[in-house]
């Protein structure tokens, strides 16, 4: 055995605080060690030459690198000794900077642990064994978890690139949220007018499927080989016979508040949301259904004349293999009625921002009439209260929802627009308008549609002769200020969807204190996840408005098309294994393993002369996290590249 | 029921009508009140805008004047001697640094075990409205009233934990109880103007002229307080607004021990309602729910 160690200086970084010579000439007098080397960048292309060219002259077997973390350039190494003709896994790092160096003062005691971690690694990589990495194939299909604007286009990327799309959305319809806009800020083009013919790319494609009233109920597998449980809610109406023609919800006798419309307008018991629906085709909501509830109407299936009505429909779950998945699962509005001093949301005139695109939508409830819920009168007063929710630590969020001023503008500018007598009262912290033509569009409302911008918050509102007193600070003039509003709307903020925390735990995908799905690297991997294969996009991440979402589909989408492309795929070799003769069958490591990727098997014992149950590891699942040897009380599972053997010689050696 | 009562300084002088009307309901409804002998100031305005831990030293005394009289729950009327009461107890709680300098000033260890608690919290959460619904003799059916609460007793919330922050409704739970008709109103939580009735009385004379308004706006008759500051900023001061804004409101601002009081037949002048600024006695002959003896 003849072990190589090369000492990075990484320019003062390390060199600044360790000697790095004394280390070097340290290393080159322990066991096995035949030549060691120092210099300024051993990452460099010069670096890495001076080690492949030290690995033909003094036909070196095993390389230490004693650098930084292993996860800067741990691959970089072993790329480099790979191709200078040695196994890529007989390398090892001595962390000396993350560890050493930048947490260090004193030179000597740095030199001293430098030497030390260096030492550790040198009777590591004694015992490393030469590993090979495995391949496997990768399903060429693709899953979105969501069919609002941020998995329409992302399907639609999908498609472009002749791969298939499975879009998975819970409700009957795809167009999520942004299908309940009226326009869409700076531009003030029409929402659905830029959404539907998106919705329509995505039913006409020959490579995208649709599994609409339909929710992820499993998920299992890795990168390339996902397989997904998928229940198929009982829609009740056969989407195949369906013709979309609507004789059922116009003749239905029940009618209920419409979800899309956010209660402002009614829909039947079998209904499609919108009349833009894709699939146009109605689903009956068996808790309001008479039929469902009492046996007796049925009169949607007396009229329809294809038959495609089947009371008699039951869920279905299917199950499909994925390479990838993409989640576009979107968001929830903050509840406002935390909030006592605006009445626990318990007035009647007083809404949230979604509920004025509603109104303000011409084929709305109201027609596009901005009117109080409360007697139906156009309104003139309206005060919009924005950071409701958001930027409050105390009753809400910690964070900023960045679209609420923005869309507050769009609804001031609106209320102008159709209604010339109105007046808008916005109060605010700050106008957070960061965006392309963002900032130019809140002064357009404020100078050209007289908009009154108010900075400061409102601490009570409350009904006094048919109105409500809107009663807050102006922190610029320092004045108390009361408004007699007609109406009142709130920026409710962007919060993540309620089972989000359980859709991540079925994904293994980590998600923050908010419950918003985490990104691999917040600057560098924003669409990424840590698992491999599963991709985020639009505002399950964070929240963002329509661009964002957008750009963040496409780029989930490029992710996803870059696995699609491969023919097959490396996979690590360092995973654990289990050594079944010792083995216990105690199943502490099942229960440790938070990939799932220990099961249950079963043995023939020899001595015993009967079966017996041990664990065994999947080893296209596990992740090599270690949780698993380190509960291990028999020492049966082993970590390729944290070897028992390895982690006793370190340990010896100290 | 046995408490160890804590009056406090308006309860002995210009509250004195709150004192009398709590103890008489106590004794009406066999709960016993036990006034802490010797008790001292409870680090109210005069102490915590001098000095922190006087504001909280004051109280712990009190309190632990309370310990020795073997009783673990201390009963108080006066919203600003809850509120000393709490905080103190709360700091003893979870403040070691405040703790261990409290302690060497009282010469005691103190861990904020004593329990306060408001008499209106005994009245609904320990005797309970079940209870007292049978025992009302005398029901105020047909007078309107404004529960307001002020600002002391629902604030802070983490520590006074008495009733919602924004819109309580003990007061307003206690008068349908008596058969009043508690009115829906916003202003439960506004700011009379509190101690700044001797500094800057135009403060007061606004900001207590507004919640009367209020108060006349919606219906009520009469103002129901449980905070001797309040009660004295809305009674007294109303001649004051009658002259500068020149509205007479002439309502009467009563203690809702009074009224529990009344609807347990105690005879009025017992409960101290002969001692108001706005005399109660007209409205309460009108709405027919004074007790003939």
């Amino acid at each position: 055995m003849k072990i190589g160690v090369f000492v990075c200086h990484c320019g003062t970084n390390i060199a600044g605080t360790v000697d790095v010579e004394r280390v070097s000439q340290a290393a080159s007098k322990f066991p096995k060690v035949k030549h060691s080397a120092s210099y300024k960048y051993m990452c460099s292309n010069p670096g890495q030459n001076l080690v492949k060219d030290a690995i033909k002259k003094h036909k070196l077997d095993r390389i230490v690198i004693a650098s930084c973390s292993p996860s800067l350039h741990e691959k970089t190494f072993r790329k480099c000794v790979e191709a200078a003709g040695i196994n890529p896994y007989l390398i090892e790092m001595a962390n000396i900077r993350e560890h050493c160096s930048w947490v260090h003062k004193d030179r000597e005691k740095a030199t001293q642990k430098a030497i030390e971690l260096t030492r550790l690694a040198v009777s590591k990589v004694s015992r490393n064994k030469p590993l090979e990495k495995t391949y496997t194939t990768i399903e060429k299909k693709v899953l979105i978890i969501g069919g609002g604007i941020s998995g329409i286009q992302a399907a639609i990327d999908i498609a472009f690139a002749n791969y298939p799309a499975v879009i998975v959305e819970r409700e009957p319809s795809i167009g999520g949220r942004m299908a309940r806009f009226d326009k869409t800020f700076p531009t003030l083009d029409c929402a659905a007018c830029i959404l539907t013919p998106k919705m329509v790319t995505v039913s006409q494609s020959e490579h995208v499927t649709m599994h609409t009233y339909s929710e992820i109920e499993e998920v299992s597998g890795f990168v390339g080989n996902f397989t997904v449980k998928i229940r198929k809610k009982a829609r009740s109406v056969d989407i195949n016979k369906c013709t979309g023609c609507g004789a059922c919800y116009n003749k239905c006798p029940v009618k209920v508040p419409s979800e899309f419309d956010m209660g402002l307008g009614k829909r039947k018991a079998i209904y499609t949301p919108f009349p833009q629906a894709v699939p146009n085709v109605p689903v009956i909501d068996r808790e309001n259904c008479l039929y469902f509830k009492t046996k007796k109407c049925g009169i949607c299936k007396k009229i329809c004349t294809v038959g495609a009505i089947d009371y008699d429909m039951k869920d279905e779950v299917i199950e499909e293999k994925f390479g990838a998945i993409i989640v576009a699962t979107g968001f929830n509005q903050f509840d406002h009625s935390v909030y006592g001093e605006y009445g626990y949301g318990k007035h009647k005139d007083m809404i949230t921002g979604l509920h004025f695109e509603r109104m303000v939508n011409s084929s709305g409830p109201t027609g596009g009439k901005i009117i109080r819920p409360s007697d139906g009168k156009e309104v003139r007063d309206v005060v919009f209260i924005q950071c409701v929710g958001s930027r409050d630590e105390q009753k809400g969020l910690p964070y900023c929802s960045r679209l609420c001023c923005m869309y507050t503008a769009k609804h001031a500018l609106l209320l102008r627009e159709h209604n010339k007598d109105s007046q808008a009262y916005v109060f605010y912290i700050d106008i957070r308008a960061a965006g392309k033509n963002y900032e130019e569009f809140v002064k357009k409302v404020q100078d050209e549609y007289g908009a009154i911008y108010l900075r400061g918050r409102v601490s009570r509102i409350f009904e006094k002769g048919g109105k409500l007193i809107v009663r807050g600070a102006d922190t610029l003039s320092g004045a108390q200020i009361e408004i007699k509003a007609d109406l009142v709307v709130l920026a409710t903020g962007l919060v993540a969807q309620k089972d989000a925390p359980s859709l991540a735990q079925m994904l293994h995908i980590p998600y923050d204190k908010n419950n918003l799905f985490t990104e691999a690297h917040p600057k560098l991997a924003p669409v990424e996840t840590i698992t491999s294969g599963i991709f985020l996009t639009g505002a399950c991440q964070s929240p963002k408005d329509i661009p964002d979402t957008v750009a963040t589909a496409s780029a989930a989408s490029v992710k996803a098309l870059g696995l699609m492309v491969q023919d097959k795929l490396a996979r690590e070799p360092l995973i654990a294994s289990v050594n079944q003769d010792l083995c216990s069958g105690c199943l502490a490591c099942l229960k440790a393993c938070p990939f799932s990727a220990i099961e249950e098997d079963e043995i023939e014992d020899r001595k015993l002369r009967r079966k017996r149950t041990v664990a065994k590891v999947r080893e296209a699942v596990c992740t090599g996290c270690g949780n698993c040897t380190a509960v291990c009380r028999m020492a049966a599972i082993d970590l390729e590249g944290f070897t028992n053997t390895q982690i006793m010689e370190e340990v010896e050696t100290l | 029921m046995k408490y160890a009562y804590f009056p406090g300084c308006s309860l002995h002088s210009t509250a004195k009508e709150y004192d009398l009307s709590t103890k008489e309901v106590a004794r009406a409804l066999g709960i016993e009140l036990i006034e802490i002998p010797d008790w001292i100031c409870c680090g109210a305005t005069p102490a915590h805008i001098t000095m922190h831990l006087l504001s909280l030293a004051l109280p712990v005394k009190n309190l632990l004047k309370a310990k020795e009289m073997d009783s673990f729950e201390v009963v108080t009327c006066c919203a600003a001697c809850f509120s000393r009461l709490k905080i103190a107890n709360h700091f003893m709680q979870n403040d070691n640094k405040h703790r261990k300098n409290v302690e060497e000033i009282v010469g005691e260890p103190y861990k904020g075990e004593v329990k306060v608690r408001h008499f209106l919290d005994v009245l609904i959460n320990v005797f309970g409205l079940k209870n007292l619904t049978e025992r009302v003799t005398n029901k105020l059916s047909g007078l309107k009233v404004a529960c307001y609460y002020g600002c002391l007793l629902t604030r802070p919330p983490e520590i006074t934990q008495l009733d919602d922050l924004e819109e309580p409704h003990l007061m307003d739970d206690l008068m349908k109880v008596l058969d009043a008709e508690p009115v829906k109103w916003p202003y439960k939580t506004e700011c009379c103007g509190a101690s700044f009735s001797l500094t800057k009385t135009d403060i007061v004379l606004k900001l207590s002229g507004d919640i009367l308004q209020m108060a006349h706006d919606e219906g009520a008759q009469a103002i129901v307080v449980a905070c001797p500051l309040c009660q004295s900023n809305l009674d007294l001061r109303q001649a004051a607004i009658k002259k500068k804004y020149k509205k007479d409101f002439n309502i009467p601002i009563l203690y809702f021990t009074q009224l529990v009081g009344l609807s347990l037949g105690i005879e009025p002048k017992k409960l101290g309602l002969d001692k108001h600024i706005v005399n109660p006695l007209p409205l309460l002959k009108e709405r027919k729910v004074l007790v003939d003896k």
